[in-house]
This record gives C-alpha cells, sequence and structure tokens, in this order.
C-alpha cells in the first residue's frame, strides 16, 4: 500500500485553502488583535501592575486565548460546510478514514489556533504588553494547548449544525461564552452569583488556566477540572454525531 | 480450477441476494447481479427504481440489510481503499474555496498518488487548462469533469457513474461521454446510473433496468426492447389473409394489409425463418420497438 494513515500532505492545502476565506482570517486574526488594542492597550492599563507583567500584557494572554478559540472552533465546524456541500461522502471514495479526518482537521484547527495566538502576541509586543518572558511564553503555550477544548466544540457544532454560515451562530455564541467564563471582564467584577456560575462554563478553566503564569491566582486545580471535562463532554458529542453520521453516509 | 470459481475471481461486480430498507420501504429488492470486466453497463430505471441506493452499495457508502456485494472478491470498503473501484457522483462532492488541480492534488495525496498522476488526470478529463480556476467558479459540466479526474486518479478497474450527465447541455453531455467511450475502450469497466434512454441506448453493452428495487430486464439494448415490445416482421406474401398465423411459432398477434403480413412476436427469428422456409414470402424486415417503448412498458405501475 502507498497510502499513508495519516495523509500529511492534506495539511498544507486544508491550510491554503482557509486562508483564501477572507472571512475566517478576519475573524481569527484580525478580530482578537483589534479587540487587544481597543480594550488593553491604554495609557492606564499599561501603568496598571498585574503580577509580574501589567494590565495590557494581561489582556493580551485573553485576547490570545480568544483568537485561538475562535481559530479552533472554526476550524473545527469547517466539517459542517463539508458535509453540506457533499465533501465527506467524496472523501469516503478514497482511503482517507473518518477518524484520519477528524484527525486533520483537528491538526489544521490548532495550527490556525497557534498562528492565532502568535498574531496578537506579536501586535502585543508592539504595543505596550509586558509580561516576564518565561510567562509570555508559558500563556502563549497554555492559550494555544488549551484551545484545543473548542476544536472538539467547533466539531461538534459542525456535526450538530447542518448550516453551511455555522460560524454565524457559533461567533456570536462564543462572545456570549468569553463574557460568561470572565475573559473580557473578570467574572468577579460582575457579582459573586455571576462569579460561581461562571466557574462552570467552558472559557473560564482556558482563561484561568492561560493566564496562570502572569497571575498566578485562581484555583488551578479547577481551573484544569473546567477544561479537562468540558472537552470531554465536547469529544464525546462529537464522537456520538460523528458515528451517527458516518453509518448513514 | 472449476468454472464457477473462474467466474468468482474474474466479476468485476458480484451481487448476491441484495436488500436494502429504509424504515418500511424496500428500496432494493433482491437484486442478483453479476458483471464481468470489460463491460459498460447501464442501470437504467425511473427515479426512485433503487438505482442510487445500488450505487451506494458498490461504493460501500450504504450497507445491504441482507445479501454480499463484491467488487472483483473485495468488500465495497476494502476495494475503494485500494482504489479499484471510484466514482463520479451526480452533484455535490466539491469545495468551492480549492482550485481544479488542488482538488486532483488532493485526491492523490489520498491515494498515494505522485505529482505527475494529476497532470494526466487533468489532461485525461480535459481540464488541465483550468487547473488554477476555483471549484465554485467552474461550470457545471466543468465539475462534473473535475469529478471524472478525481475518479480516474487511482486508476480503478470499475468506474461507476451516478447519472452523470444531469445539468450538462448536447455539447458537454456528447464530450464527457467521448471521454468515457475512449476510457471504456482501455478496458475498464464502466457502470452508470441513468434515467436517460438515450444514453442506456448509445453508450451501453448492456442494459439492466431496475423498478421498484428489482431487476426487470437486463441484455444487450436489441434484447430489451425485445423482451418488452417484442419485434415486428413484416413481409410480402400473396394470400397472407388464408393463413391461420395464430398457428405459426412465435407469433404473439398478426395483421394482414392486402400483400402485406405485420407479425409480432418475442422471438422474431423462429417467425422469420418459417417464412422463409415455410412460405413465398420475400422483402422480409425485421424491426423492434425503441427503447423507450421498452422501458415504459417494462417499468410501468402495475396495476393493481
Amino acid at each position: 500500500m502507498t497510502t499513508q494513515a495519516l495523509p500529511i500532505g492534506m495539511i498544507g492545502l486544508e491550510i491554503r485553502r482557509l486562508a483564501r476565506n477572507k472571512r475566517t482570517l478576519i475573524f481569527t486574526l484580525v478580530m482578537p488583535a483589534a479587540f487587544f488594542l481597543l480594550f488593553g492597550s491604554s495609557a492606564e492599563y499599561r501603568t496598571t501592575r498585574v503580577g509580574e507583567g501589567n494590565l495590557t500584557g494581561y489582556i493580551l494572554v485573553s485576547m490570545a486565548v480568544y483568537g485561538a478559540m475562535l481559530a479552533a472552533t472554526s476550524g473545527g465546524a469547517m466539517v459542517s460546510i463539508e458535509r453540506a456541500a457533499g465533501w465527506s461522502r467524496q472523501l469516503r471514495l478514497t482511503p482517507l478514514t473518518p477518524a484520519a479526518y477528524i484527525a486533520i482537521k483537528i491538526i489544521v484547527a490548532m495550527i490556525v489556533g497557534a498562528i492565532a495566538v502568535v498574531a496578537v502576541n506579536v501586535v502585543g509586543a508592539f504595543s505596550g504588553a509586558e509580561l516576564p518572558i518565561g510567562a509570555w511564553i508559558g500563556c502563549a503555550l497554555l492559550a494555544w494547548v488549551c484551545s484545543l477544548v473548542f476544536a472538539a466544540f467547533g466539531l461538534f457544532m459542525g456535526y450538530l449544525l447542518p448550516s453551511e454560515n455555522v460560524m454565524q451562530i457559533l461567533g456570536p455564541a462564543l462572545a456570549v461564552l468569553s463574557f460568561a467564563g470572565g475573559l473580557f471582564v473578570p467574572a468577579d467584577q460582575l457579582g459573586s452569583t455571576f462569579a460561581t456560575i461562571s466557574k462552570f462554563t467552558p472559557v473560564y478553566g482556558v482563561g484561568e488556566l492561560a493566564r496562570y503564569p502572569l497571575t498566578h491566582a485562581g484555583d488551578v486545580w479547577l481551573a484544569v477540572l473546567n477544561v479537562l471535562a468540558w472537552t470531554a463532554l465536547f469529544a464525546a458529542g462529537a464522537m456520538w454525531r460523528f458515528r451517527r453520521d458516518t453509518a448513514r453516509v | 480450477m472449476t468454472l464457477t470459481a473462474s467466474l468468482e475471481t474474474t466479476a468485476a461486480v458480484h451481487l448476491d441476494g441484495v436488500v436494502k430498507r429504509y424504515g418500511t420501504v424496500t428500496a432494493v429488492d433482491s437484486i442478483d447481479l453479476r458483471i464481468r470486466p470489460g463491460e459498460v453497463v447501464a442501470l437504467l430505471g425511473p427515479n426512485g427504481a433503487g438505482k442510487t441506493t445500488t450505487v451506494d452499495m458498490l461504493l460501500g457508502l450504504t450497507r445491504p440489510d441482507a445479501g454480499t456485494v463484491t467488487i472483483h472478491g473485495l468488500s465495497p470498503r476494502d476495494a475503494v481503499a485500494r482504489g479499484r473501484i471510484s466514482a463520479v457522483m451526480q452533484t455535490g462532492g466539491l469545495l468551492k474555496d480549492y482550485t481544479v488541480e488542488e482538488t486532483v492534488r488532493l485526491t492523490a495525496v489520498l491515494f498515494g498518488k505522485p505529482r505527475s498522476a494529476v497532470k494526466a488526470a487533468l489532461e485525461r478529463a480535459g481540464i488541465a487548462d483550468i487547473g488554477d480556476r476555483l471549484v465554485g467558479k467552474c461550470s457545471g459540466g466543468q465539475q462534473q469533469r473535475l469529478r471524472f479526474a478525481m475518479a480516474l486518479l487511482p486508476d480503478p478497474d470499475l468506474l461507476i457513474l451516478d447519472e452523470p450527465t444531469t445539468g450538462m447541455d448536447v455539447g458537454g453531455r456528447r464530450e464527457f461521454w467521448d471521454a468515457i467511450r475512449q476510457d471504456a475502450a482501455d478496458g475498464r469497466t464502466v457502470i452508470f446510473a441513468t434515467h436517460y434512454l438515450e444514453e442506456a441506448d448509445a453508450y451501453a453493452d448492456r442494459i439492466v433496468l431496475v423498478r421498484r428495487g428489482r431487476i426487470v430486464a437486463d441484455g444487450t439494448a436489441a434484447e430489451v426492447k425485445a423482451l418488452a415490445a417484442g419485434r415486428t416482421v413484416r413481409a410480402t406474401l400473396p394470400g397472407a389473409d388464408r393463413i391461420d398465423w395464430a398457428a405459426v411459432p412465435g407469433v404473439e398477434s398478426s395483421e394482414v394489409r392486402g400483400d402485406t403480413v405485420h407479425l409480432h412476436g418475442r422471438d422474431s427469428d423462429t417467425i422469420a425463418r418459417h417464412l422463409l422456409t415455410e412460405t413465398e414470402a420475400r422483402d422480409l424486415e425485421i424491426t423492434s420497438r425503441n427503447l423507450e417503448d421498452a422501458f415504459l412498458t417494462l417499468t410501468a405501475e402495475d396495476p393493481a
């Protein structure tokens, strides 16, 4: 057999296709950076200290999480468009296994996620964000790795929603989840009830973990539990829909 | 090796008692079919006859509820994975934001074929000149030829075409079939589902007529026509009105107009032989009704 279990050559082609989609680019690369400049780079924020860095750095990490989240979700949600176009069915006429297809989708989602994290951080570096170098790398890596939960979320939604414009639903949904998870505004500023609810929403864990290298604050284990629980839940959901889908097609 | 064993190994397609149900609807109702390598077979039938379900089972996209499907002795999924069988589907199956060349390149990557195979497939499908065009900007005919290029890539033994010319204009249809014909001439087995009678008549060596999930006729275009409507043998024979035509072997109905007799029957050879050896008949003419008549007769709903 000349075919590979995981066709690496497919990844480059997929990235090339994604790069052609202007909406995806604006969504995942431009918007988080713009939000950072808008909400995080004021003179007041630059002088407010957070841990060993400044508040601008803190917002930078949050926006990196947001960017990675959007990228990973839209990467995963690509399955929706591909199912609607009959592409998944076409792929079933090739040696590509359904599991390898999902693996490719996740890898592509994570690559775009990495680009999104890098983009926000580069903008941040030139706009007054201050973090110790170790914390900077740690935050960026955690923001990226934790966005895996949203790759699973995107896949699940991609299988659940048959819409061609699935990101038009998921974009606002992610914004709401980001507010609920304290990514845009710290949850405890919005009252104690809200802060409690916040801990159970999917963005909370990712945000807390990604900011930990900078803040060294918050309950790390609760955040880890949050990320693991939501990843498991979304992955199980995606698996469930995926099985139904391949049984039918 | 026994004869049956050799048939078993050489059959391009073997369907054995295949049944597929969707809820209470039986889409395919016990189909037995054997197709030899190199045959060009039309799967002809009205919409909802079970053609697409049959095609899906050949490709392993749907599993039969009963019976077995083998492609060159392999399960459909194995045959697909090894590139022994490929298909041009009716619609969809393409992504708008890939270029033509990228789409074929991706297929090549999945089949582990080299870059050179991409160029060859594009050329064979006649779309090498539009390789850089986005799929979303291609016409229906161009997209269909792209699907054809993708199907050619694994160099399959068996090519399945599901309603391949739907939505093409006459010119596009012709070019498409020319490409397929040329391809089949090299020995590739081709099965195509269609509800265009002319296509089945013009391009298939063999027609399998399906109705309500069953095969109702199977043979060459001429045989299928004869099956439904029989043939008419016309001859000039003075004194034809004095003969009891109903007693002549093979004759199912007759009509005498002056010195001309029209005899209808499925076995036109026997009728002709009788006319030529037992009577003074001359100017014999044997005609079959067209495929459309056969199609309508064989696929008509039961009066029940």
